[in-house]
């Protein structure tokens, strides 16, 4: 099981994701400007600032050479993890429904959070159990998940909703208190906060080695 | 010829910067300031102007949350 994990400029969660890529499989990064994914098996779209968050955040990246072989790998059915400004991205791309707003509370924001699994039976949760929760840090500044009221409630019928933060913890101002989202085929995922950080006891939690975990059963539960 | 971008937060949807301008000013000592929003603006100069749009609709809005207003000089 390979993951390839992507590098824009400005991408600064690259590596972390790579090492935690690594606790469960070999992985491998895949630079920007490049089109072969290098034979992966499930891309990981880093956090960062991606071109300098220049416009928007995500907004340039996601016409990046290496992001058209992604948005085909997706079309194909395979697994894409976005983090934080990679979840930004894509939703840029429309592989994802809604798009990430400034915080409500206007500041950058890095804590560790509280995560609800609301939805165990996806690609990326499956190594959860329905209503677990993750201890897992969240920090950036445009997290404000928003979709439109007819998304969302097709969204939340459909199992989409996959990480909610748990009571108090939503300080992004996120509607619904929506944390990860998948899309409507369930081979991409985007969460704001880092599993890729929540992979060591000595930091605090390695809960987000169960994202990791549960895309390598996928991948491996597809090949079989 | 020279264009203007102007985008704007679309209406309805929380803008925690024009919030943030909003509550600012009268600590300044600016009163009866009301319905504050903060946007951008992408000036550029463009040879065909019915560019304009696809390019608001594809990079420089996201027209899910936001509203552009195209200003040909």
């Amino acid at each position: 099981m390979k993951f390839g994990v992507l590098q824009f400029p400005g991408s600064c969660d690259d590596v972390d994701a790579l090492l935690a890529a690594r606790r469960v499989g070999d992985a491998e990064l895949l630079w920007h400007g490049e089109r072969d994914l290098g034979g992966a098996d499930a891309i990981v779209v880093p956090g960062g600032f991606s071109y300098g968050d220049y416009l928007r955040a995500g907004a340039i990246a996601r016409f990046s050479p290496v992001m058209e072989s992604v948005i085909e790998f997706a079309g194909d059915g395979g697994l894409v993890l976005g983090i934080c400004n990679g979840f930004q991205v894509l939703c840029e791309a429309q592989l994802l429904p809604g798009a990430l707003l400034g915080n409500a509370n206007r500041r950058f924001t890095c804590r560790q959070l509280a995560l609800e699994v609301v939805n165990a039976d996806t690609a990326f949760t499956r190594a959860c159990v329905g209503g677990e929760e993750l201890s897992v840090p969240a920090k950036h500044s445009w997290g404000r998940y928003y979709a439109e009221p007819e998304t969302l409630r097709a969204m939340e019928e459909s199992g989409q909703v996959v990480l909610r933060y748990a009571p108090a913890q939503n300080f992004n101002g996120s509607l619904h208190d929506i944390a990860g989202v998948c899309n409507e085929a369930g081979n991409v995922f985007g969460l704001m906060p880092h599993p890729e950080h929540a992979v060591e006891e000595l930091t605090g939690s390695t809960d987000g080695l169960k994202i990791f975990q549960s895309m390598r059963l996928a991948v491996e539960g597809a090949q079989v | 010829m020279r264009a203007r971008v102007l985008i704007r937060p679309k209406s309805g949807i929380l803008d925690p910067q024009g919030i943030a301008v909003e509550r600012a000013l009268p600590a300044l000592g600016f009163s009866g300031v009301a319905n504050v929003h903060v946007g951008r603006l992408v000036e550029l100069d463009v040879e065909d102007a019915a560019q304009l749009e696809p390019m608001c609709e594809k990079l420089l809005a996201n027209p899910l949350v936001e509203d552009y207003e195209i200003i040909v000089d």
